[in-house]
């Protein structure tokens, strides 16, 4: 008994693979925007690479654009397939073809949810490359007369002004490090002297952060020295200064915008992976359905037997190709022996 | 004297008719960009409306909104026209439609060179707008617990930082104006007395700018205060520094980038104009050669098309002529009237 089985004459068969073929045009579509989602995808990755651990994986834009691409192929050729079906002499040439191309759509189908999935899942390993990344980064932030780093303090005073966000975890980070180049620091002075010494590496740390943690919200001009010192500012608390400067760490904003990101494609792929997962059930309708005679009545059907029997004969195709090398083993065994 | 007379005969009449027809549907889809390019220009406009002092500046926007939709209703007509225009039988209809239908068409197609020429003539108009839009953000920067100017500090910070500007003409326009509020000076201090008593308004002047100035492409941290005190800062001169906040001012950041747009949008809207101007020429041209037609018994003769049926000077006196005679009418009887008013006193 086969599965879903329905009769079509010409006019439904007709109209079914009108269907299928404006679907497959969609599914074009869609293929595109997972090629250009892929694209975006690893540009965002590549114009941040400096603050990531320099070991960021490419691997999920490199397969949303091959998924991309070969989900534009297959629906073009699904489409031409149809197009073709209602004309017997054009179908014949593709009749042979087309069970193999049916089995390549459900492999296509699973190869989709696995992106998807992936895209879901991708938001551990990209926490960890952040918070190594930007820990770095702000480590470099001084050393703008260092080849291969003077571009360092401009990408992360941008990346704050722009995310709104300030320091890895939040702004303290920028106490425990020195973020003021030794250039500019005059070791004459007391005040000077005395920070250095004041702690084991000599490092000239303070509690401050750089101009561009500050929030332009803040009622009042930015305060971004000393600021742990409520009495070095008029009519300032700082436990209950709010909107002076960005509360939000670096880490959680870059991670929220890729996950948002990463969400997005995923749910775009899973639709796209569930729209080809229906044409698949169409074409094998409409393309089964087709006699040799173009007039009469045909039936169409999904699979030809029941589910359990088209699994039972799978297994049984596999078992034979065992059996068939112990059989011949078995047979030579006795004519070795006799 | 004929202006533009052309021979047609009935292959190049359909060629046109053809032609024409495909040149309308591009026209309306340029009539469509129009349309957007004018709400773009608006909307850019009013993102920092905050910063104008008055709206003039929006007339440009507005006008090629207005030309956008009258192309597209123009183009869609011109179309119909042509469709019609190589049937004998149906051609008649549009004849008393015509006149208007082109004396709008030119109306609408000046406009849209009008807004072109507009975008350039009113460049002092907005500089000077913006001067005193700028001007008075930066003097109530501070007032961010007065009602109605409380976000001119953050209009004022987001701006600099967005184009990359400092001031209204310069940096130094921050010197000249108290940025930061009484509420976080402290009036016991000598400091701040000091500086209070040393001008005339009794104002809190620094030589410091906001932070929303400084360049993130510095290589050292943002010096934002003492900004002409050399010494206050170690290997700092103040004269030959370039780097550290933004030098230029942002009446002239804005400026340059709505011209720049408008420059843009000026090119394409050039463009929509010829292509606007040749589909009138040639529904022109078509109409004037299928009149010919209109009658006789072989539809395919040879006929000529034409621009206008006398020159130029000789059209526009016709269109005047019923003007001034209506003005001169009055004339000459206030004439007649004179003369016999005395007599009979």
């Amino acid at each position: 008994m086969a599965l879903m089985k329905m009769k079509f004459d010409l006019k439904k068969r007709v109209k079914l693979a009108q269907f299928v073929w404006f679907m497959y045009w969609f599914s074009v579509m869609a293929g595109v925007l997972v090629l250009s989602m892929g694209l975006f995808f690893k540009i965002e990755l590549r114009k941040r690479s400096e603050l990531m651990d320099n070991n960021e994986s490419h691997f999920l834009p490199n397969l949303l654009i091959l998924v991309g691409l070969l989900a534009c192929g297959i629906n073009a050729f699904g489409g031409k397939v149809c197009y073709d079906s209602l004309d017997p002499t054009k179908f014949a040439k593709w009749k042979p073809m087309l069970k193999p191309f049916l089995m390549a759509c459900v492999g296509f189908n699973v190869l989709l949810f696995l992106t998807a999935l992936l895209c879901f899942l991708m938001r551990i390993p990209l926490q960890f490359t952040l918070a190594e990344g930007l820990k770095n980064g702000m480590k470099f932030y001084k050393d703008t007369d260092t080849p291969g780093r003077c571009y360092m303090k401009r990408t992360l005073d941008l990346m704050q002004m722009e995310f709104r966000c300030c320091g890895n975890n939040n702004y303290r980070d920028w106490f425990e490090i020195q973020w003021v180049s030794n250039r500019y620091l005059d070791f004459s002075a007391k005040s000077v002297k005395d920070r250095i010494g004041s702690n084991v590496d000599g490092q000239y740390l303070m509690d401050g952060v750089p101009f561009s943690c500050c929030n332009p919200s803040s009622p009042r001009p930015c305060i971004q020295g000393q600021m742990t010192n409520n009495t070095a500012h008029y009519s300032y608390d700082h436990y209950t200064e709010e909107l002076n400067v960005w509360k939000q760490g670096c880490r959680e904003a870059l991670l929220s915008y890729y996950g948002g990101l990463m969400n997005t494609i995923g749910a775009l792929v899973l639709l796209v992976a569930v729209m080809i997962g229906l044409q698949y059930v169409n074409t094998s309708q409409s393309t089964l359905a087709n006699p040799e005679d173009p007039e009469s009545e045909s039936e169409g059907w999904i699979l030809e037997k029941t589910m359990k029997e088209t699994f039972t004969d799978l297994m049984a195709t596999m078992k034979s190709m065992g059996k068939g090398n112990q059989v011949q083993e078995g047979g030579a065994e006795v004519a070795t022996v006799s | 004297m004929v202006v533009m007379k052309m021979k047609f005969p009935f292959q190049k009449r359909v060629k046109l008719a053809q032609g024409l027809w495909l040149l309308s549907w591009l026209a309306t889809v340029a009539g469509a960009l129009t349309f957007t390019l004018g709400c773009i220009l608006k909307t850019e406009l009013r993102r920092r409306a905050e910063v104008m002092d008055n709206t003039e500046i929006h007339a440009v926007p507005n006008t090629l909104m207005i030309v956008g939709l009258a192309s597209l209703g123009i183009n869609y007509f011109a179309g119909r026209i042509c469709q019609d225009a190589l049937d004998a039988t149906r051609f008649p209809r549009w004849k008393n439609v015509l006149k208007p239908y082109y004396g709008a068409a030119c109306f609408f197609t000046a406009l849209m060179l009008l807004a072109v020429i507009m975008s350039y003539a009113m460049k002092g108009n907005l500089e000077a707008s913006l001067k005193i839009g700028l001007k008075n953000g930066i003097r109530f920067y501070k007032d961010t617990d007065t009602p109605g100017r409380c976000f001119q500090k953050q209009t004022i910070d987001r701006l600099q930082m967005d184009f990359q500007c400092c001031g209204n003409t310069d940096f130094k326009d921050w010197f000249e104006v108290q940025w930061i509020s009484n509420r976080y000076l402290d009036f016991s201090s000598k400091e701040v007395k000091d500086r209070v008593k040393s001008n005339v308004d009794g104002r809190y002047l620094v030589d410091g700018v906001p932070f929303s100035c400084c360049n993130p492409s510095s290589p050292r941290p943002c010096i934002q205060y003492q900004l002409t005190n050399d010494t206050a800062h170690y290997n700092y001169e103040h004269r030959t520094e370039e780097l550290n906040i933004y030098v230029r001012g942002c009446r002239e950041a804005l400026v340059n980038y709505y011209m720049g747009l408008m420059n843009t949008i000026g090119i394409g809207v050039l463009s929509v104009f010829m292509l606007q101007s040749s589909v009138l020429v040639s529904l022109r041209l078509l109409q004037t050669s299928m009149e010919a037609v209109v009658g006789q018994e072989n539809v395919e003769v040879e006929t000529e098309g034409y621009l206008l049926e006398k020159s130029v000077k000789e059209t526009v006196m016709e269109y005047v002529d019923p003007v001034l005679k209506f003005l001169m009418l009055n004339q000459v009887a206030d004439g007649e009237a004179a003369p016999s008013a005395p007599k009979g006193a």
